[in-house]
């Protein structure tokens, strides 16, 4: 899948550059784009070792298994077949939390640990298993309670009212979540037939 | 003037040491060892992260986006949905900072109270950087098909644009 959007995307670039007369800034910005990651790279290298580290403290004390007691009547519904008290469960729990609260440095890294966990209970397969779509598809559905980055941003420019638009965040947000999770299991079905027919 | 989201992760941190004193891990130790594995999981997304941003750069500099808006125009004209918030909508999936100076502008123009600002902020605050996200959260295991991950996730976008212009709409007649 992601062989497919990458060459979509280039395909598509020079296409576009060809067609507005901007290809001298698309072949910058190929370069430029390779020295963006190796950026972004060190900035999530220090984001992963802190909350890698702050998370090994938080298991050694206990305190990633209260979390994940407290979040288990949602997730142990979501996230089925796995075990309520292990390690994947805990480190989605923290992840989750973490978006909630709208602490997004936190989230990847926890949530790249969460994935982790779930790849070793995936036996080395090259094929996501249904609790890793879940779990990413729930990350990019972005549920937050407290949109802060926003809320300071309205404020910045003038807002009146920058906290107004909260509920409507979680309206929308709520809804997105219940068409991504109901796509999950209409697939799934598509999925599994597509798997008897092979 | 502090804000509390300043005092957020700063809080969590000292909560989380605090609480491990409290129960008598050794917090300094146990914190090296934890972080060392943020190493590896670190080099392991390098590759994936560099093929994704070249793409999403290269796609950003290509002027696309502009062609994109006005190819779909005649579809989302009549539909009611503003041709201002579409170039959003369409970099919001691949790009996170694209879309924060594209929203930041939105903010600007029209200003943060209007009915484009407002539907710009719910935009921006239920949805992902998709792409990005479903890249990096797979390079960290050893899965290459992600099956129905990007049609899920891409409804879940689809959905929150659509209806960040309804809510609006009727929350703020």
């Amino acid at each position: 899948m992601m062989s497919w959007i990458l060459t979509g995307l280039i395909v598509l670039s020079i296409i576009c550059g060809l067609a507005t007369g901007n290809l001298s800034k698309v072949s910058t910005a190929a370069l430029e784009g390779s020295m963006n990651a190796v950026e972004m790279f060190i900035t999530l290298l220090g984001a992963l070792c802190l909350w890698s580290g702050l998370m090994e403290v938080a298991e050694e004390a206990g305190l990633t298994k209260i979390i994940s007691r407290l979040l288990s009547p949602v997730t142990k519904r979501i996230f089925k077949g796995l075990d309520p008290k292990g390690k994947a469960m805990q480190a989605i729990s923290m992840n989750m939390t973490a978006n909630l609260l709208g602490l997004g440095n936190a989230a990847t890294p926890l949530g790249l640990s969460a994935m982790r966990e779930l790849d070793m209970l995936n036996g080395g397969s090259t094929r996501a298993s249904d609790n890793m779509i879940k779990f990413v598809v729930l990350n990019t559905a972005s549920i937050q309670l407290i949109p802060t980055t926003i809320a300071a941003l309205r404020l910045k420019s003038g807002s009146q009212a920058p906290f107004e638009i909260m509920p409507a965040v979680w309206i929308v947000s709520t809804a997105a979540l219940i068409c991504t999770m109901t796509m999950v299991y209409l697939l799934k079905a598509v999925d599994s037939r597509h798997d008897k027919h092979q | 003037m502090i804000s509390i989201s300043d005092l957020f992760i700063p809080l969590t941190i000292a909560f989380i040491l605090i609480f491990g004193l409290f129960k008598k891990v050794k917090v300094f130790d146990v914190f090296v060892a934890g972080a060392k594995t943020g190493i590896a999981t670190a080099f392991r997304i390098l590759p994936s992260l560099i093929a994704i941003m070249t793409g999403i750069v290269m796609f950003k500099a290509s002027g696309a986006l502009e062609l994109i808006t006005g190819w779909i125009a005649p579809l989302t004209d009549p539909a009611g949905i503003p041709k201002e918030l579409i170039p959003l909508a369409l970099l919001r999936p691949i790009s996170g900072s694209g879309a924060l100076a594209l929203f930041q502008d939105i903010l600007g123009t029209y200003g943060p109270d209007s009915f484009l600002g407002k539907v710009a902020s719910v935009m921006q605050g239920s949805t992902e950087t998709t792409f990005y996200t479903i890249a990096i959260y797979y390079s960290a295991t050893k899965v290459n098909q992600t099956g129905r991950t990007l049609p899920c996730s891409l409804t879940g976008d689809v959905t929150s644009f659509l209806f960040s212009i309804l809510a609006i709409r009727i929350l703020f007649p």
